[in-house]
């Protein structure tokens, strides 16, 4: 690939260029964006997890003291599907006399039979969530080969059921956008992962024309894939300010974070693996329902947010049966959540992989070694089990002893990322400064300082002689961030945009060369109007496909149940290393991530009122400094493959790696995750007889769900399309 | 919260909320105080120029400058910092005392401002992430949450450097443990803390080990 070999930045490690203001508290967030005269706006939401509203009366609360403007979500009677579910949203001159009127809206409403439990969504006699329709759907089918026939032959079987948790983004910015109007001509400030796909909706949601929606999103804090969409709540805002005729400022509530703004959806699986006494596999089978919430998806193979995810993960048994379905319950609706599917396909793959090798009495690196099909993943385990020191630390299933175990495990991830369509333009300016322009976003993965880099490396200068633009949708277009492609995108088109500064500065000054020393005397040339160069995404600057091993170490007390996670060693492929510093920390947010997905976090649902039992920080778990274990990262530099995002990939195997690492320390699997200490007792025995009991009903209630899975009419098998597939 | 904002109110030696505070928590109190004592006390305080409702004035000391506000006494310091001082470094994630995106200093002790009245913070010296950086220089504890790349969305960060800050103050040299322990009350979702201990670390003069290697495949043999 043609970027360049001897750099000065990239590969190298650059702090972010936004990063001073952002310590000092100048960096403004959409949250903190108040134009004057900005008025509070907020969503009254059902407090039923199920209800016809017969209707809604918002005349005493557009009477109370400060309030400007309140609308109905819908218009005539409509159904809540969850607890939180939108009813109408008001605007007032603070959050004291917002907070007030909510309490003065009054709703009608008929409460109907709800379901928030996926098992027992799953039964015949359970209220339907959408009137008419089954509950349980898709019953998507794949299968290859001789699945009988395979396992009949095959040396060693394993049979695991888990399961994974709702998991919730949480991004400590909310959910918001504030809204302004001129005429016909919005502006919307939105904390958002792209600019584009915010300014299309808002423009088709409001019915008004492209050009007339102006997105900015300067600063923005996390999306995690929750913030593709100005959601619901970006078109109340934007109607509420209509209807004040004044800026409207809506952000979320932690609160309703909880509630309304997606989630990874949950999965019960149930796998079987065969293999030949050598360890090669040759069979497969999985049964698995989850839920994507109130709306059951239709897509199958992960990608988006539905229920499905990809399976067979990583490894290809030539004898496989997929089936997957999806069942809806009256709970807020998932959507993407970084490397959507992956996660919870690991989380099944990995585990009844090592259960396997755990029979066949191999070493869980080797069945690896044996069956992983990519072979930039299997010299990375080579190479990361060599750096853990795995020879000396692995010890067959059980066999630490004391009441504290030590454990080791370890999993892969497989990413497609790849880049795609985005522009750029760049200015020069006869005093020899740049600006360049890109309608990307950075959600804390540092893309206005690959922006710059990629610049200062190309055209040769120093990078503060560069201020890079992104965040608004009056810049050259690009995609929105996620798919780990966004540095993959929009490095090819800056590099475009600089061959082309550097063509048309060497036409203008007669200089072979208009770089380094001669920099000054070029763009001294360029007179009064100031030098604008395009550039356009191309192939050749990056590729897709990012591979990546975990090795996990914890250690689990026998008596607490509590599991401390003492290490993560993270080997991870991506291509050409724009910016080592934003990368590794990128590398370690994925991983934490994975950790919390492992140990603490879970939506949790009550069956009897249908609301979420823990929709804040105190009751959902997230990762603290307390839980940090020792993270060490070996990036593989292949600058030959170009650029490939890293964001997804590293968060995938982490879960896997952890949950086998438990296993390898008790000799026996805690099937659930999140791995919380009362699930450690309940896999050792340690637990009270009517626990046992529960959790014997338990069981046979997720052997029916899968009988009906199984017994679903399989429908044709669909592979998603939302450029987050595994590559082998 | 070990700050007690109320020490430097002056004339108001008890205020409604300490009142009924200590009414509340205890009976001797109550029960020495006598029903006359308690109507008085009430009184008192319902004399009080804070008292709502609507909006009263308050006054705050933020960054070494008074300001007044006319406010209502159920503002949170937080939501005046942010929506009336204009001041947005402190930022709002749960609005309830758990993640310490908010914290300011009160008298130099680290405090979620989401969980303090503004009226509870007259007579205070409230520091913002605003007021830290004096003359656009940033602190040994910036620039190295910068350098060492301590953030990524960065919406946890004014928090972090707060909390921090008081940290370094207090214990110019602390260990990753005390790092670790100085900032259990701040959530980053992003997981930044690697980087925010080892930039802690080197803002004090100390030596972080570097925890990322980059090599190359074809140094290793194939599988
Ligand atoms: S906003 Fe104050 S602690 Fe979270
Ligand atoms: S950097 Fe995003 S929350 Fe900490």
């Amino acid at each position: 690939m043609p970027w360049p070999k001897a750099t000065r930045y990239l590969g190298k490690e650059t702090p972010r260029v936004d990063g001073p203001a952002k310590v000092t508290g100048r960096a403004k967030f959409t949250s903190d964006v108040a134009p004057a005269g900005v008025l509070h706006g907020a969503i009254f939401r059902s407090k039923w997890a199920a209800a016809r509203v017969k209707s809604v009366n918002l005349e005493k609360a557009k009477a109370a003291p400060g309030i400007k403007a309140a609308i109905l979500a819908h218009e005539g009677e409509f159904d809540v599907r969850y607890y939180g579910d939108e009813i109408a949203a008001i605007a007032g001159t603070s959050k004291q006399a917002v907070l007030d009127a909510l309490a003065l809206i009054e709703v009608s409403a008929e409460p109907k039979d709800f379901v928030v439990k996926e098992l027992d969504a799953v039964k015949t006699d359970s209220p339907r969530v959408a009137a008419g329709n089954a509950n349980l759907t898709e019953g998507a089918a794949k299968a290859t080969g001789d699945v009988e026939a395979a396992f009949a032959a095959a040396t060693a079987i394993a049979e695991t059921t888990v399961s994974t948790p709702t998991q919730v983004h949480h991004p400590m910015e909310s959910h918001g956008h504030t809204v302004q109007w001129d005429g016909d001509e919005m502006t919307a400030w939105s904390s958002t992962q792209g600019v584009f796909a915010c300014r299309d909706i808002f423009a088709k949601s409001m019915n008004v024309a492209q050009n007339k929606v102006h997105v900015i999103c300067e600063h923005m804090g996390g999306g995690f894939g929750s913030k593709f969409s100005p959601g619901v709540e970006g078109a109340l805002c934007a109607r509420l300010a209509q209807a004040a005729g004044v800026p409207v400022k809506l952000m979320l509530t932690r609160f309703e974070q909880g509630l309304a703004v997606g989630n990874r959806p949950s999965s019960f699986q149930k796998l079987k693996l065969g293999a030949a006494s050598d360890g090669t596999l040759t069979a497969f089978e999985i049964y698995s329902i989850g839920t994507p919430g109130y709306s059951s998806g239709a897509n199958q193979g992960g990608g988006s947010g539905g229920a499905s995810f990809p399976a067979p993960y990583i490894y290809k048994p030539a004898a496989t049966r997929v089936k997957q379905g999806s069942v809806a319950v009256n709970a807020g609706q998932s959507c993407a959540f970084r490397a959507p599917g992956h996660p919870t396909a690991s989380a099944g793959m990995e585990a009844v992989l090592d259960d396997l090798a755990a029979k066949l009495g191999m070493d869980p690196v080797e069945i690896r070694l044996k069956n992983d099909p990519n072979e930039i993943r299997r010299r990375e385990y080579v190479i990361g089990a060599e750096k853990f020191g795995w020879k000396e630390k692995f010890k067959k299933p059980g066999a630490s002893t004391g009441p504290v175990k030590m454990g080791v495990g370890c999993a892969g991830a497989a990413w497609m990322s790849g880049g795609r369509g985005t522009q750029a333009e760049i200015q020069v300016n006869a005093d020899g400064t740049v600006e360049v322009r890109v309608g990307t976003q950075d959600l804390g993965t540092g893309s206005r300082t690959v922006v710059q880099v990629v610049a200062a490396e190309l055209l040769g200068l120093d990078r503060d002689r560069i201020t890079a633009h992104i965040g608004d949708s009056r810049l050259p277009p690009s995609g929105s961030s996620g798919g780990s492609a966004t540095t993959a995108s929009v490095s090819p088109a800056i590099f475009d945009a600089c061959e082309n500064v550097i063509a048309e500065l060497k036409k203008l000054s007669g200089l072979d060369d208009p770089r380094g020393a001669n920099w000054k005397v070029a763009c001294a040339m360029i007179g009064a109007a100031p030098l604008q160069v395009r550039g356009k995404w191309r192939e050749g600057l990056s590729t897709g496909g990012a591979g990546g091993v975990q090795f996990a170490e914890v250690a689990v007390d026998t008596e607490t149940g509590f599991v401390a996670v003492k290490k993560i060693l993270v080997v991870q492929d991506c291509g050409l290393v724009v910016n080592r510093l934003t990368c590794e920390s990128q590398i370690n947010g994925g991983v934490i991530g994975g950790l919390g997905y492992a140990l603490y976090e879970q939506r949790v649902m009550d069956a009897r009122t249908g609301f979420v039992l823990n929709p804040t920080l105190e009751n959902y778990k997230m990762p603290g400094a307390a839980d940090m274990p020792d993270i060490e990262i070996l990036l593989i530099d292949m600058p030959e493959r170009g650029v490939i995002g890293v964001g997804e990939p590293c968060t995938v195997p982490t879960a896997s790696a952890i949950a086998n690492a438990v296993a390898n320390a008790l000799g026996v699997r805690v099937p659930d995750l999140p791995i919380t200490p009362d699930r450690v007792l309940a896999a050792l025995g340690k637990v009270p007889k009517e626990t046992a009991t529960t959790m014997a009903e338990r069981s046979r209630e997720v052997e029916s769900a899968f009988a009906s899975v199984a017994a679903a009419p399989g429908a044709p098998w669909v592979d998603g399309n939302s450029g987050c597939h595994p590559y082998t | 919260m070990k700050s007690n904002p109320h020490d430097a109110t002056g004339p108001h030696a008890v205020s409604r909320r300490t009142f009924l505070k200590t009414f509340g928590t205890s009976a001797v109190t109550a029960a020495t105080l006598g029903a006359n004592n308690v109507a008085r006390g009430l009184a008192q305080a319902n004399a009080e120029r804070s008292q709502g409702p609507g909006a009263v004035g308050v006054t705050l000391r933020v960054n070494g400058e008074s300001r007044t506000f006319s406010i209502e006494p159920r503002v949170t310091l937080l939501e005046v910092l942010r929506a009336n001082a204009g001041l947005t470094g402190a930022k709002e994630a749960c609005d309830r005392g758990t993640c310490g995106a908010c914290t300011v200093l009160v008298n130099d002790t680290p405090v979620y401002a989401c969980s303090l009245l503004a009226i509870e913070a007259q007579g205070a010296d409230i520091t913002t992430i605003e007021g830290v950086a004096r003359d656009g220089k940033l602190t040994a504890l910036q620039q190295a949450m910068v350098d060492r790349d301590g953030l990524q969305c960065g919406y946890c960060s004014p928090g972090m450097v707060m909390v921090l800050t008081a940290l370094l103050r207090k214990n110019p040299h602390p260990s990753e443990a005390q790092v670790r322990r100085a900032i259990a009350g701040n959530l980053c979702r992003c997981g930044s803390y690697p980087r925010i201990f080892a930039a802690t670390l080197a803002a004090s003069g100390q030596k972080p080990v570097t925890k990322l290697n980059v090599i190359s495949l074809h140094d290793h043999a194939v599988a």
